[in-house]
């Protein structure tokens, strides 16, 4: 009975993909034009040899690497200035009111607006593709830690108090792991934004590596196979990173849900 | 153990900005290994009361003294179980209950040998590993004491810590509390709103009136322990407190 009902979710999970697969190989086949839509077997090929060099600009994998290092780098620099900031917003009503009016001007504007005057201070390199990956990153990292951070119960804080805990241990022992989950969730999402911008990014003029660069540079070249291949690859990354993401969020955070 | 409370009084400031007496002048000595029920009806200011013995608020005027010193914020002797047991979800029992003794600095081993001992006494053994969510109310509730026992304060102050369960359990965690005073010789002040409650569990029951809250009458329950509710003296003095919170109402 439950193997009969799993069985069944996969394949209702399986059949829009396998409908779009075979449309696509059909139209390709009709089309003919490799420029248009290249055929399933081409994709493939360039998928399968993630090694290959691609016109002179390295391979899949050592595109994905350079672009995976970017993010990192952006995410981490994000995570360690919106981490404190939220969590200090969120414990002090004058930290937040001091901020407040400052984030919220700045939010609304898409990291991309930000690219003229990124390259204006920090000209084409890792400093700038950083600083754009961070700003996409640091606002959900920054609202979910400061609603993490006023989501921990005032119970929690007193009984702590009452037991005898210093504000470093309220801070450490309570207000951290009370609002990891959310901050946690905060990370996961930042992080998705974090790998749109790395592939934006890498599209500016001047860069020559990253999977943002590699599907602009074969646009250049009418290699629309190796266009596709690079877009398999960045949804694969960003979904193996958010599969992580979720995973720990399951085993180490699922209190938040059970805990009434 | 020498817990003396002075003409305590605490005024609120409401948001008009008139000002609301919630206690009155309270004052009372706590005798050594005493159970104390504090009793009134919502609102009478009893768990503000409590709050102020805990260290977490502060009076307006009068002052709480433990032995001779004034309380001003957590004192290590007084240690408070609140009606929403106030677990941390992310820890399990046994974290629960070293967690005084983690920020106290006791080596690891010897937290968790007391730890050990005070799930033994709450009866939770088999429960160690678990998390709150996996407890029920009652449990949880046993958790939080063995918690509030770990740091061996002299004196427990607990808010209602029965009101959010079932009438059962509740009994049967009356009857606990009762053992666990015995076995720990603990000076237990215990806020609830219960008329049938304080005169199962107290020596003596304090009885507030409605805001202000002032100390009505103090009475001392002579019945022997275990109490029976169904024993004619029990009813009757459950009749002579009831009458006294309905006038405590209209005062």
């Amino acid at each position: 009975m439950g193997k009969s009902i799993c069985c069944k979710k996969t394949l209702i999970r399986i059949i829009l993909p396998l409908i779009i697969i075979i449309t696509w190989e059909a139209l390709a086949y009709l089309i003919n034009n490799e420029f248009i839509l290249p055929k399933i077997e081409s994709i493939l090929l360039v998928l399968l040899t993630p090694t290959a060099d691609i016109l002179g600009s390295g391979g899949l994998i050592g595109n994905a690497a350079i672009s995976i290092t970017r993010v990192l780098i952006g995410f981490l620099v994000a995570a360690l200035v919106a981490i404190p900031l939220g969590i200090m917003m969120g414990r002090r009503e004058t930290v937040h009111d001091f901020f407040d009016v400052t984030i919220q001007l700045i939010r609304p504007v898409p990291p991309l607006a930000w690219v003229p005057l990124s390259l204006a201070w920090f000209k084409i390199g890792i400093t700038s593709m950083a600083f754009l990956i961070a700003l996409g990153a640091f606002f959900p990292i920054l609202l979910n830690t400061m609603d993490g951070v006023k989501g921990v119960k005032r119970t929690w804080i007193e009984a702590a108090t009452n037991l005898g805990a210093s504000e470093w241990h309220i801070l450490k022992k309570v207000v951290l792991p009370g609002s990891a989950p959310t901050m946690w969730t905060g990370l996961r999402v930042g992080f998705g934004i974090a790998w749109m911008c790395v592939v934006a990014a890498e599209m500016l003029p001047g860069t020559n590596s990253g999977l943002g660069y590699l599907i602009m540079y074969a646009y250049n070249w009418g290699q629309v196979q190796v266009i596709i291949a690079g877009m398999v690859i960045i949804g694969l990354i960003g979904l193996i990173f958010d599969t992580f993401f979720k995973e720990v969020e399951r085993r180490k955070f699922s209190w938040r849900e059970l805990d009434r | 153990m020498n817990l003396l409370i002075e003409k305590l009084s605490r005024r609120f400031e409401s948001e008009g900005g008139e000002a609301v007496n919630a206690l009155c002048e309270i004052s009372l000595e706590v005798m050594e290994g005493e159970f104390i029920c504090i009793l009134g009806p919502s609102g009478c200011g009893k768990t503000t009361l409590l709050r102020i013995i805990a260290g977490l608020e502060e009076p307006t005027q009068g002052r709480v003294k433990m032995n001779n010193e004034e309380v001003h914020g957590p004192n290590e002797n007084l240690v408070m179980i609140f009606q929403d047991y106030s677990l941390f979800p992310w820890r399990n029992v046994t974290d629960n209950v070293e967690f005084g003794l983690e920020v106290r600095n006791i080596p690891p081993e010897k937290r968790r040998a007391k730890a050990d001992e005070y799930i033994e006494l709450v009866g939770l053994s088999s429960f160690r590993t678990n998390f709150p969510h996996e407890l029920s109310g009652g449990m949880r509730q046993r958790v939080a004491v063995a918690r509030a026992l770990a740091v061996e304060p002299a004196v427990l102050l607990m808010d209602e810590p029965f009101g959010a369960l079932d009438a059962q359990t509740r009994n049967l965690l009356q009857t606990e509390i009762l053992e666990i005073w015995n076995k720990t010789k603990k000076t237990i002040l215990f806020v609830t709103h219960s008329v049938d409650e304080a005169l199962f569990l107290a020596d003596r029951i304090i009885v507030l009136t409605a805001r202000p809250g002032r100390i009505r009458e103090i009475i001392s329950v002579d019945l022997p322990r275990p109490r029976e509710r169904t024993e004619p003296t029990f009813g009757a003095l459950r009749k002579y407190v009831l009458s006294l919170i309905d006038q405590a109402k209209k005062d």
